[in-house]
Formats: structure tokens, sequence, C-alpha cells
């Protein structure tokens, strides 16, 4: 059985984390008309049930879905039961995570900072590069550990949007529920295995990453 | 005149920031109580806050003109900003934070380094350095955004009187050498009579007197205690 998901589990990292920068940044510092409301839809998949949220994107994503029939009609491509569907969940279920932690990172800088930036002659793209981020830099790396952790072991949007064909859609936690309820063991202990190094890695890399920019 | 701040009005609490001044080519300390609205007034120069009515002219350069609805941003003001709190950026070394601050030659950079005695300090970080050294720092970057006009918010504030007295003889070292006009903002006198050449005296938010420091303050009988020699 070929096993996509350690490619497809970075990926929605990756995906998610400038949409989510920029969302944790317009959170922390900008006002706007329904903000309380965006900040609760974006909570959302951390509060609901995961499968619920699975039924949520199936009917969004199949083929009578809005999204899924203009994708059909647009670009001749399925979404439901595609990789895409797994990458669609992981996104879903991690973003939460991301964006408060980048939040959070956001609000922490202080905006006295950004403000001597500008009065030392630094434009809005050179303040938010070299004195935001970078001073966001810890709360980011965290979130997106937290959002890797959430995507690696992303199992009930997954299951039902998704599903779990071996080759297309089997991720690493749906992957090894199938192979338990198949009674190979063996297979399902490799996939474990995968996912206690692939996991141990990433917080590894993480805390060295987090250690050295506290020094 | 460098600076004239022709009838600027903000609203602050509890009072409305009411300020028709001007100022020279020399240092102009802002003097008055805490809370009088002499922090506020740097920030409408720097930018960081636009007045509600009036008009602030640099050189004239007009940076501030309510009634047009113009307000120039901070980062084209070429004003050199030294807030009180320490706003050296934590994650660059000293030399990267001089470095921030673009527009200066590497000659003004070395004598920047060499009359604030920076030398051994950049390659640190900040948070390695004193109070002092901060301040010091914090000059000098100011310095270096090659600014039109230095706003140095209570520079003193907070150090001890060894300190006071090293960082006092900077500035003066920094007035002799570079000659940038200054508000000065600051609520002691001794400042003032050491550094500057002209006062507003701030009161609530508006001018209340003006002029030279010694015609502005007098010297008080003041009780000094000392620990008596055992």
């Amino acid at each position: 059985m070929r096993i996509p998901t350690r490619r497809r589990s970075w990926t929605p990292g990756i995906a998610s984390l400038a949409a989510a920068l920029a969302l944790g940044w317009l959170l922390a510092r900008r006002a706007f008309p329904g903000k309380a409301l965006v900040e609760t839809l974006v909570a959302l998949p951390l509060v609901m049930p995961p499968v619920a949220t699975g039924l949520l994107l199936l009917k969004l994503l199949g083929r009578r879905g809005p999204l899924g029939r203009a994708v059909l009609t647009l670009f001749g491509t399925d979404l439901a039961f595609t990789w895409r569907a797994v990458v669609a969940a992981m996104m879903v279920m991690s973003l939460p995570l991301l964006v408060r932690s980048a939040r959070v990172a956001f609000e922490e800088v202080s905006p006295r900072l950004e403000a001597i930036a500008r009065t030392l002659g630094a434009g809005e793209a050179r303040v938010l590069v070299t004195v935001t981020l970078p001073l966001a830099m810890r709360g980011i790396v965290a979130g997106l550990l937290l959002a890797f952790a959430r995507a690696l072991g992303e199992f009930g949007a997954t299951i039902l949007v998704a599903g779990n064909i071996p080759g297309r859609t089997t991720t690493l936690a749906t992957g090894i529920y199938g192979y338990v309820q198949l009674g190979q063991d063996a297979s399902a202990f490799r996939l474990l295995a995968a996912s206690v190094a692939i996991a141990f890695l990433a917080v590894f890399a993480g805390e060295l990453f987090l250690r050295r920019r506290r020094a | 005149m460098s600076l004239t701040l022709e009838a600027v009005r903000l609203a602050l609490e509890p009072f409305v920031l009411s300020v028709d001044a001007a100022a020279g080519t020399g240092v102009t300390a802002l003097f008055g109580a805490s809370g009088a609205g002499k922090t506020s007034l740097l920030e409408v120069v720097a930018g960081l806050r636009r007045p509600e009515e009036g008009r602030v002219v640099l050189n004239g350069r007009v940076l501030d003109d309510a009634g047009r609805g113009l307000h120039v941003p901070p980062r084209l003001r070429r004003v050199g900003y030294v807030p009180q709190d320490d706003t050296l950026f934590p994650h660059l070394s000293v030399a990267a934070n001089l470095a921030y601050a673009r527009g200066a030659s590497a000659r003004d950079r070395a004598r920047a380094v060499d009359v604030l005695e920076l030398g051994p300090l950049l390659p640190r970080r900040p948070a390695s350095l004193s109070g002092g050294e901060r301040r010091r720092v914090a000059l000098a970057r100011a310095l270096l955004a090659s600014p039109e006009i230095l706003l140095l918010d209570e520079p003193l504030t907070g150090l001890d009187a060894p300190l006071k007295a090293r960082v006092l003889a900077h500035l003066r070292r920094v007035r002799e050498e570079f000659a940038i006009p200054t508000l000065y903002v600051s609520h002691a006198p001794e400042e003032v009579l050491a550094l500057a050449d002209d006062v507003l005296v701030l009161e609530r938010g508006a001018v209340a007197r003006r002029g030279a420091p010694a015609d502005v303050f007098e010297l008080a009988a003041e009780p000094a205690y000392r620990l008596r020699s055992v």
C-alpha cells in the first residue's frame, strides 16, 4: 500500500501558513466589522466533533456540493474522496491552531517597536519582515508544531470526506485504522513506527529552533 | 525656526493638547509635570499621532496640515525619535540596531559610534546592556536616521546619578558634534539648565511659559541629607 501521508500532511501545513499568518495578523492588529464572527468561525473546527466537520466538508466538496460541483465543472476534477479532500480536511482542522498561535504571537510584539522602525525610515513591508515576523517567530513555530500534530493525527474529518482508499487517500491515521481492521498488525506497527519517527523529528526540530531563539 | 507648531490641537484624556509654538536650531526643552502632554507632543512631531487641528512644519516642509488632511507618515519625516521606553530591537545586535537606520554615511556611522563610545557594544544584544548603554545606542540609532530634528523623551529618567552624569556628558557631545535641532522632554530643571537653549513649559497640554532656562528656573533652597560619619 502506498502511503501518501508524509507529503500530504506537510502540504496543508505549508498551504495554510500564509493564510493563517495573514488572518492571525489581521485579528491581532486590525479592528473590522464582523471580527467577532470571523474569530468564532476560525475557532469552530476546534470545538466541533471532527466527524461533524467532515460531514460539512463532504456536503461542500461532494459532486453535489457547491464547491465540488463548481470545481468539477471548471476543471473536470473531483474533490471528495481524492487527496485534495485529505488536504482540505487537514487544513480546516489544523488552521485554527495556527491562526490562534499566530494571533497571540503578533499581539505580543510591541507596536512601539514597529512605530520606532517606521520613524527610522522603514516602510510597512520592511517593518513586517524585519521586526514583526522575527519577534513573533517563536509563537508562529509553536503554532506550526501544533497544527502539524493536528494534521498528522487527523482522522474523523478525513475518513468522512476522503475515505480510506489505498494509494489515494490513505493517511497514517486512517492507514493504521485500516490495517487493524483487516488484522494486519505488522503493517499497522510499521505505520505506527513511521508516525512516531515523524512526530519525534518534527517536535525535536521545533524545540531546537525555539531553544536557539530563546538563547 | 526649524520646527513650527501652528495651533496644533489633539484631544487627550483629560485635557486637550493645544500648542502654538516654535523651536529653534538648538536644544528646546519641553518641561512639565508627568501627564502634561510632553510625550504626546513629541509623538505628534514624530508622526505617531495625528493632530486634529493645526499644522506641523519642519524646516519649511509641512508634515501635518489637519485642514487639508495632510499627514506625512513617520518613515518620511526624517525625525530621530528616542522614546522613554526601551525600543531597541531585542532580536538584533547593537550593530544591527544601528544599521536599521538607513541614510547615514559610513563616516557619520563611525562618528556616532565614536562620540557615544559604542565600539565595544556593537556585537552585543540589547538584553545584555545596562540602562545607560541602551539609551546611548537608541540615541545613536536615531542620529543615524539622518534626522532634521531629534526628539528625546526623558533620556535620563530611571538612571542612577553616576550613569545620569555619563549620559548627560554624551548628550552634550552629541549636541556639539552633530548640531541637530532637538526637542528635549524633561521634568528635571537641572537637565534643562545643563542642556537647553530654550524652554517651553507645558501645563495640561498648553504652553504656560517660554524662555531661556535661566529665566524660567531659579535655585530652590532644599534640605539635603547625607549619612553621618561613624
